[in-house]
């Protein structure tokens, strides 16, 4: 008894009164969620590597920049404090490692962030408003999703100077339509609710209805299918400068590493090896993460 | 059926016109040409040079006569190849990538459908949960990850393959194909296990099962077409993902392909070759998603009539 009153109170602390109505549905989802196993592993997980990934750096007593020319290409030993090895030139992997994994985290959570915006805005309206408007903006959504997206980030990066800032805006402004068709799907039910049609009644404008009654309603789906989209955004960004079309050195990023550390495989393996784990690591627990809030929030679609 | 193929067919046009316009542009638009990357030409010679790639014209008449060409599939020569055609070099390249594309959408379909379908059968047993586990590792290690890996391990530690290179026979295609298939194996077998048991627990099983079938019969004659359908329109992005994974095996394992083109195009910023390569993507795209939903329409009746977006 005791351990379900903590739980609904935390769901209620972490979600200050923005869905009040909802109240049953998160603590319930909540608890769903600590049910699946493998959701609360990647969860922890994840909530290890970020940690590691923003305080890491810090522990180390080298510099991400600078090369040692001496220990050049060394194996990882504890007692010179390089614990993952040194890259080529000298500079150490773990603090390299960690830096690349703020590069692609923070990637990951910019490039969903703006494609949540124009995603979820896209969606409201054209769900919101309906009829011809709705037709044609999905249309455009159609045409877009049987572009071959992956060649579309390739030539904005040959476009635009290599900039990592432009590098999750183009995913982002490129990801978006997934996010809009699932909004606009929820929105379409959300716009029959009573409460919707007691705004409407008093003359509330539209701009407000959506963004005060449909949006806050939409969080649910909105957080699931933003944290399926982070793994595939880090996917492109490292793949990316696997290609050596992203991140630009010094700066680094896991894809950059594994890039790097693919090159001297045969003679440095631990280059490859801890870049690698860290971003399978990542994808492994948002996966995970993802399809448990799925289950949770959306007991509809179990499979 | 053909008015729905027709009315699919006509769909298509706007997405590939959409699909040149937004490329062309988006290159055009770019800073800088693409005779001033290294040393400054005299201004007669870049003059020449303009005239030559009609560069001297107005945006929209480049446009207009961009559009023609591709339509007569004339893709313009190469900037950087200086004695090669865009048409050329997809000619080359494509060959081969098709060949390695090809067989891991038949590896994968093999693999994935029959591992998804054993899971499914068992479901909740370690069996299954194996089975997802080694899936969610497949879709959560990307392809330049495995790889590396598959050389260090299968060629480098055990001399089992060559490491890469390309000469048309099975020993260099199977590391390739292995690599391109996996993440498909991953998604076909997951898209699979799932819809196979939504099917297993549908009134036509329980009526198929209740005339006294055996299980056998009830899974292959009744339960494994419906289930089928998923991946059936997974496929299509299933191609693209080959499409785009074959840029990263292709260098990985030195092919030839039109993927290493096409990113070697890109750090060259070589316009008309990357232009060209996108636009050809983009029409293989369009029109094998076309053969998909063919498909899928002439395997699921109910889709024909009327498909507005759900």
């Amino acid at each position: 008894m005791s351990s379900k009153a903590e739980l609904s109170s935390k769901a209620t602390v972490s979600l200050p009164s923005v869905v009040p109505r909802n109240y049953g549905l998160w603590s319930e989802a909540w608890e769903r969620l600590l049910r699946n196993r493998a959701a609360v592993v990647g969860g922890v997980l994840l909530l290890l590597i970020t940690l590691l990934v923003i305080f890491g750096p810090w522990l180390s007593p080298f510099d991400h920049v600078i090369p040692d020319w001496d220990r050049a290409g060394q194996p990882p030993d504890a007692e010179s404090s390089h614990w993952f090895g040194t890259d080529a030139i000298g500079r150490d992997l773990f603090v390299r490692t960690l830096m690349g994994g703020r590069v692609s985290l923070l990637v990951g959570i910019l490039a969903t962030l703006v494609s949540l915006i124009i995603g979820v805005a896209y969606g409201a309206v054209a769900g919101y408003f309906g009829g011809k408007l709705d037709n044609t903006m999905m249309r455009v959504v159609d045409v877009l999703y049987a572009m071959p997206f992956m060649f579309f980030v390739i030539l904005l990066m040959v476009v635009f100077e290599r900039n990592i800032f432009l590098v999750f805006v183009a995913i982002g402004a490129v990801n978006w339509l997934d996010m809009a068709r699932i909004v606009r799907g929820q929105t379409l039910s959300l716009k029959n609710k009573e409460y919707v049609q007691a705004a409407q009644a008093i003359g509330v404008p539209p701009k407000q209805i959506i963004l005060r009654h449909i949006v806050p309603n939409l969080i649910g789906v909105v957080i699931v299918y933003a944290t399926l989209t982070v793994p595939q955004v880090i996917l492109v960004e490292s793949f990316l400068s696997f290609l050596g079309l992203g991140v630009q050195e010094p700066m680094t990023s896991w894809g950059a590493l594994v890039n790097e550390g693919a090159q001297e495989m045969e003679t440095a393996p631990w280059a490859l090896v801890f870049p690698a784990v860290f971003l399978a690591l990542t994808l492994f627990s948002l996966n995970f993460l993802g399809d448990g809030l799925r289950d949770a929030l959306d007991p509809k679609d179990h499979y | 059926m053909i008015a729905y193929a027709l009315r699919r067919l006509l769909g298509a046009i706007p997405t590939l016109l959409m699909l040149i316009t937004l490329a062309f542009f988006m290159i055009r638009l770019s800073p800088g040409g693409p005779f001033d990357n290294e040393r400054t030409l005299p201004p007669e010679i870049e003059a020449n040079l303009n005239a030559r790639y009609h560069l001297d014209e107005p945006l929209a008449m480049q446009y207009a006569r961009y559009l023609g060409n591709v339509l007569r599939f004339d893709f313009g020569p190469s900037f950087q190849y200086k004695d090669w055609t865009v048409n050329e070099l997809i000619s080359s390249g494509f060959p081969v990538s098709a060949t390695l594309g090809l067989l891991a959408m038949a590896l994968a379909l093999v693999v994935g459908l029959s591992a998804g379908t054993y899971a499914a059968l068992r479901q909740n047993s370690w069996i299954d949960y194996g089975v997802m586990t080694i899936a969610m590792t497949g879709i959560s290690i990307p392809t330049f990850v495995v790889a590396p890996l598959l050389i260090l391990v299968v060629a480098l530690s055990l001399g089992w393959l060559p490491a890469g290179g390309w000469d048309w026979t099975p020993a260099r295609m199977v590391m390739p194909v292995v690599t391109l298939a996996l993440p498909l194996i991953a998604y076909i077998s997951r898209l699979m296990r799932a819809s196979l048991i939504e099917v297993l627990h549908s009134n036509f099983i329980r009526t198929a099962r209740a005339k006294g079938l055996s299980e056998r019969q009830v899974i292959f004659r009744h339960a494994l077409k419906p289930a089928a359908l998923p991946v059936i329109s997974f496929l299509g992005p299933a191609i693209a993902s080959v499409l785009t994974g074959s840029v990263v095996v292709e260098r990985i394992f030195t092919v030839p392909g039109l993927g290493s083109h096409f990113v070697q195009g890109a750090l060259n910023r070589d316009y008309t070759l990357v232009l060209g390569v996108v636009v050809f993507y983009g029409m293989l795209i369009i029109v094998l998603n076309f053969l998909v939903d063919l498909i899928y329409a002439w395997l699921d009746p109910r889709i024909r009539y009327d498909r507005r977006w759900s």
